[in-house]
């Protein structure tokens, strides 16, 4: 018997209709220094889909976070999320929109100054009108969620890497945003570390069915999240049959040359004909 | 060597490039600043993060500016007392010293500690934040980094930058009656009335005027550099200097300019 809904579950609060696009990429270019990262890439992402970004280092995946969140703005075309044209919104009306968008930055990017609790409860803090009591249980059940409760009192800086990725992905989930996106979780952490963050991952979109946009250096993360599913009972990642593979909402985007060269699901990708793409999966 | 080694990795920048980024700092620095001010009449207004750079800014700076108002206060009256000896006009040690620290002296040299230790303070700390995306995940998280991080720092560095320059003055009053009562043997009664009754509300109100200026030269100043800081440690680096030499430069000159201003405004002197 699957485990009781926790209170992060429960929260599922549907802004738009079902079959909206959580984001949607149109056109959208962006040069820096006269020199063009995206060059009219379009894309969306479905409620509830994983959408894993793929490419070599400066192929502009990070940067499709930052635009999505609004951090920078293109040169041309339209970025809807949750419906909204965040492209023509002021820094203002982002504010409001990014309350329901979580980001996991590649180095964590924890408030140093601040404790780990603190640093998982800012965003309540901020918006303001939760009690002291409800604060301190919703940062201990996100802390529980990454498993990192005996944390809460810690600096980052006496956390490990893996440690740090960990505590972020709590600080975003702890307000249960409608879209999460994920700069490169595993980059730079040992395997094993990465095989928990990712597991994390896999755990957040089989739960609570976030619409997500994961940006990997590494495909291997990608691939063992479309063929692995979370298991509440075992409380760990497994792997899926070869026949349910097909269900799990993890679709794959590549980028090469400032273009989007492929957009599908893992089965498309492994049986693509481009060359360059054979060639990055191999 | 041939000129080609030597400028080998030197990056050319056209005359009018050069301007436009100069223009752009300028502007930005300015827009930052305004909106720094302008987030004083928008909730929420950080009153803890206020209070925190006020006791970081404020009482941290209490020892430099105690120290350097007393001494600076003492080699007033040292230096003038020795010239004034000449003339037999020794007991306008008082006048002179209370004159230059109220005026001058007090607002500049508390203006330049403050600026020294905590512009760069600010702009290490700000920029340290942009290097490791912490401005970028506040921003993420819903949070107006301006209305977190740079107003507080600009209240807290007004206020107690006004009050420190009146410490200051105070100590460096004092520390000139000492030298001139024990080293010269004034009368110390003497010394502190004609301190008293040479100064005019005019000039208290220029020496009172002058660290708010300073003060909001400082922190926007601080905080812009760090806010700016591009490329990593090395980045945060610059960017810590250079708020200390801007914001240096600036109060000198702006101490310059609102000296003359209120002249002429206030008719004094």
């Amino acid at each position: 018997m699957a485990a009781p809904p926790t209170a992060l579950e429960a929260a599922s609060r549907p802004a738009q209709s079902a079959s909206d696009p959580i984001v949607r990429f149109q056109d959208v270019s962006i040069a820096f220094e006269d020199k063009p990262l995206l060059d009219g890439i379009s894309f969306q992402l479905a409620r509830g889909e994983t959408k894993a970004l793929l490419g070599v280092a400066g192929s502009g995946k990070s940067t499709i976070l930052k635009l999505t969140l609004g951090l920078i703005k293109p040169d041309s075309g339209s970025i809807y999320v949750l419906g909204e044209d965040v492209t023509r919104m002021s820094e203002e009306q982002l504010f409001d929109l990014r309350r329901n968008i979580g980001i996991v930055f590649q180095e964590s990017a924890l408030f140093d100054s601040l404790t780990v609790r603190d640093n998982v409860a800012f965003r309540l803090m901020e918006e303001g009108g939760t009690s002291e009591e409800e604060i301190e249980r919703r940062v201990l059940e996100a802390l529980r969620f990454v498993e990192l409760e005996r944390t809460v009192n810690m600096f980052p800086a006496e956390l490990s890497g893996g440690m740090r990725r960990r505590v972020g992905i709590a600080r975003t989930i702890i307000t249960q945003p409608e879209v999460l996106l994920y700069d490169s979780p595993t980059g730079g952490l040992d395997p094993v570390t990465s095989n928990t963050i990712i597991e994390l991952i896999v755990k957040q979109r089989d739960l609570y069915k976030i619409s997500s946009l994961l940006v990997s250096h590494r495909l291997q993360d990608a691939f063992t999240m479309a063929t692995h599913y979370f298991d509440r009972k075992t409380n760990h990642m497994q792997p899926l049959p070869p026949e349910a593979r097909r269900e799990v909402p993890i679709t794959f985007l590549v980028l090469r040359d400032s273009k989007v060269i492929f957009d599908g699901d893992a089965h498309e990708l492994e049986h693509t004909r481009d060359e360059y793409i054979r060639e990055y999966i191999s | 060597m041939a000129a080609g080694d030597l400028f080998s990795g030197v990056e050319l920048i056209s005359p009018s490039d050069w301007a436009k980024q100069q223009l752009k700092s300028v502007q930005d620095y300015a827009v930052l600043s305004a909106t720094a001010l302008a987030n004083l009449f928008r909730r929420p207004l950080y009153v803890a993060d206020i209070m925190q750079q006020a006791d970081l800014i404020g009482v941290g700076s209490l020892p430099i500016v105690a120290l350097t108002g007393c001494f600076t206060g003492a080699v007033l009256a040292l230096n003038s007392a020795n010239t004034l000896q000449r003339f037999g006009s020794l007991s306008l040690i008082g006048q002179l010293v209370a004159v230059g620290m109220v005026t001058e002296l007090g607002p500049v040299i508390t203006g330049l500690m403050v600026a020294g230790r905590n512009a760069s303070g600010m702009a290490s700390e700000l920029g340290s934040m942009i290097v490791t995306e912490q401005i970028d995940a506040m921003r993420a998280l819903g949070t107006d980094p301006t209305k977190k991080l740079v107003t507080p720092r600009v209240v807290s560095t007004v206020f107690m930058l006004f009050f420190l320059t009146i410490l200051s003055d105070a100590l460096g009053l004092l520390g000139g009656g000492a030298v001139a009562s024990l080293m010269f043997g004034m009368d110390w009664h003497q010394y502190w009335t004609s301190a008293w009754q040479i100064l005019a509300y005019q000039d208290v109100l220029t020496g009172l005027v002058k660290p708010l200026l300073f003060g909001l030269i400082i922190a926007t100043i601080g905080c812009y550099y760090g806010m700016s800081a591009r490329g990593g440690t090395q980045g945060v680096g610059r960017a810590t200097t250079q708020a200390v030499v801007a914001s240096s430069i600036l109060i000198i000159m702006v101490d310059f300019f609102t000296t003359r201003f209120l002249m002429t405004v206030l008719g004094h002197r």
